[in-house]
């Protein structure tokens, strides 16, 4: 080795310990979970593919999984819709505006999952905030059932996770130059057609990452999936839980985790990979 | 004429959702905040009579308050060690342009990309295979790898705003590396520093993936602790605890924005 050469891998060298760690209880687990989820018995009997064709067989475990993903995607398109409007009226404000949208985007993100969770259990339930308030204003005769259904999950998770698809998109719509908007103000454009024609393409990918991240963040939310959700909704993350602690089904446990886990990171590497090769957007001029 | 009538709308509608968003971020800290000081023996909104009874309740729950401590302590214990193991591993990745440390960010970021119960799962399979009996240690390993990708992106950037010319001017001047260390490059990466043990310690305490198959018996953790009981019965003490953990949480942003700009930080993420 040339000096030069051996000089820059001795740069590496505190990054050494970390290495180690990481094999150890990183790529290690990851490695056992792969080979558990290739036996055929919990009693890891016999190699063969048999809890992956467990799983492509059986309907059920087909539709927990198209509705973990559903979920995701649906949150997701849900805090797009609310972050544009956020993240347009957080750029043409001044500092004071800003400091309280970036408060407020904050607030949720740094308190707890549980905590979040829990706050939309008090303003869902029977006794909760929409109840009594739709009661009391005579619009609704008796207390819906708002807690643990579909809709109460999305509109949870939606609050919970909004963070996430708003401070990327406010950050793109910050890197978007002002000349192109006014210089189609000038032009005589419409808002609307400014919004649709300049804003949109060119913050495009913010809004992808920002999806993608938030797509993620829903679809692996166990708790406010358990809780909000409740019992009745069977989505990917409580199914591996039941099987792994309930059912103590490792193979099928381990199998369910990373077709899961495959699942997910393909939609994200997938549609990250679509919008790098066909948007361009602020953040690739 | 049209036109403006169009572009009032669409500011309308802007500023309509806008509104919505805004509550929608505020109104549940909010509600914790305001049903935890309820006199009543239920969740009902709004609360029938106040009092500090549930505050009470909870300093006298052991079962509540223990669980709480052992967050305290694996976040502490894994905030440390993320910010010593990934801060020395971003203080060298950061700057080197080697295929190896291109290789070894990927692998120290990647926790952030898979979901994490394929992680906890992994772990939990592992130490059953090896006949490893399930600790706090065996917790703080894992809180400790999911913590590691917000040390290695904070302090790496922190690390890359660094002018390395100041460094080459100490050594020069006759200064050992351990006083640079200590004295220029500490100093400078300090808010990188501070912003990833801020954002290291919530990650921790709040874990629920990986906590959720290594945490047992004994080593009950806070989160997991709240989502049994909250799946059992709707516990008017959860609300005292989610009190707690906002104004902790609250106060614990203030002091982190004095010493190192947290928001900034986090934005930049």
């Amino acid at each position: 080795m040339t000096p030069a050469s051996t000089s820059a891998s001795r740069q590496l060298l505190p990054a050494v310990p970390l290495a180690v760690v990481f094999l150890a209880a990183f790529v290690l687990p990851l490695a056992a979970l792969v080979a558990i989820s290739l036996f055929r018995t919990p009693q890891f009997a016999e190699l063969s593919l048999l809890q992956y064709l467990r799983f492509l067989s059986d309907p059920f475990s087909i539709k927990v999984l198209s509705d973990t993903l559903w979920l995701g995607a649906e949150v997701a398109l849900a805090t797009l819709v609310l972050s544009y409007p956020l993240a347009l009226v957080y750029v043409a404000s001044g500092p004071f505006m800003r400091t309280l949208i970036t408060f407020l985007i904050m607030l949720p993100l740094l308190t707890s999952t549980v905590v979040r969770t829990f706050a939309w259990i008090v303003i869902l339930g029977r006794d909760g905030i929409v109840n009594s308030a739709m009661l009391s204003l005579g619009l609704w005769q008796s207390p819906a059932r708002l807690l643990y259904t579909w809709e109460g999950m999305v509109l949870a998770l939606t609050q919970i996770q909004l963070p996430l698809m708003a401070l990327p998109v406010i950050n793109s719509l910050l890197r978007l130059d002002g000349n192109l908007t006014r210089a189609a103000e000038g032009l005589g454009a419409s808002r609307v057609r400014i919004f649709l024609t300049v804003v949109l393409p060119l913050t495009l990918p913010g809004a992808i990452a920002g999806w993608l991240l938030v797509f993620a963040a829903a679809a692996t939310a166990f708790i406010t999936q358990t809780l909000v959700g409740g019992g009745r909704i069977i989505l990917m993350p409580s199914y591996i839980y039941q099987q792994a602690v309930g059912v103590q089904d490792w193979p099928f446990a381990a199998a369910l985790s990373l077709i899961f886990t495959l699942a997910v990171t393909g939609i994200v590497f997938a549609i990250g990979a679509l919008s790098r090769r066909f948007v361009r957007g602020v953040d690739a001029a | 004429m049209q036109r403006s009538l169009i572009d009032r709308i669409y500011s309308t509608v802007i500023g309509a959702i806008t509104c919505f968003g805004m509550l929608l971020l505020l109104a549940p800290t909010l509600v914790v905040l305001v049903i935890s000081f309820t006199g009543g023996i239920t969740l009902k909104f709004p609360p029938p009579s106040w009092s500090l009874r549930w505050y009470v309740e909870l300093l006298q729950s052991r079962e509540i308050v223990e669980p709480a401590l052992t967050s305290l302590k694996v976040a502490a214990a894994a905030t440390l060690l993320s910010a010593v193991l990934g801060g020395a591993a971003a203080l060298g990745l950061a700057r080197s342009r080697l295929k190896m440390a291109r290789a070894l960010d990927a692998l120290f970021m990647s926790p952030m990309v898979l979901p994490a119960m394929a992680f906890g799962l992994s772990l939990l399979l592992v130490f059953n295979l090896l006949g490893i009996r399930l600790s706090a240690a065996t917790l703080v390993l894992g809180h400790t790898i999911i913590c590691v990708p917000f040390v290695i992106r904070m302090v790496g950037a922190s690390v890359q705003q660094l002018n390395p010319v100041l460094i080459t001017c100490s050594l020069s001047l006759g200064a050992s590396r351990w006083y640079t260390f200590r004295r220029i490059t500490l100093p400078l990466i300090r808010r990188g520093i501070v912003a990833s043990c801020f954002v290291a310690f919530l990650t921790s305490f709040d874990n629920v993936p990986v906590s959720l198959f290594l945490a047992d018996a004994r080593t009950e953790v806070l989160p997991i602790k709240l989502w049994a009981i909250l799946e059992g019965s709707l516990d008017v003490r959860v609300a005292a605890v989610s009190g707690v953990i906002v104004l902790v949480t609250l106060a614990g942003l203030v002091c982190a924005e004095i010493f190192g700009g947290v928001s900034r930080q986090i934005g930049k993420r």
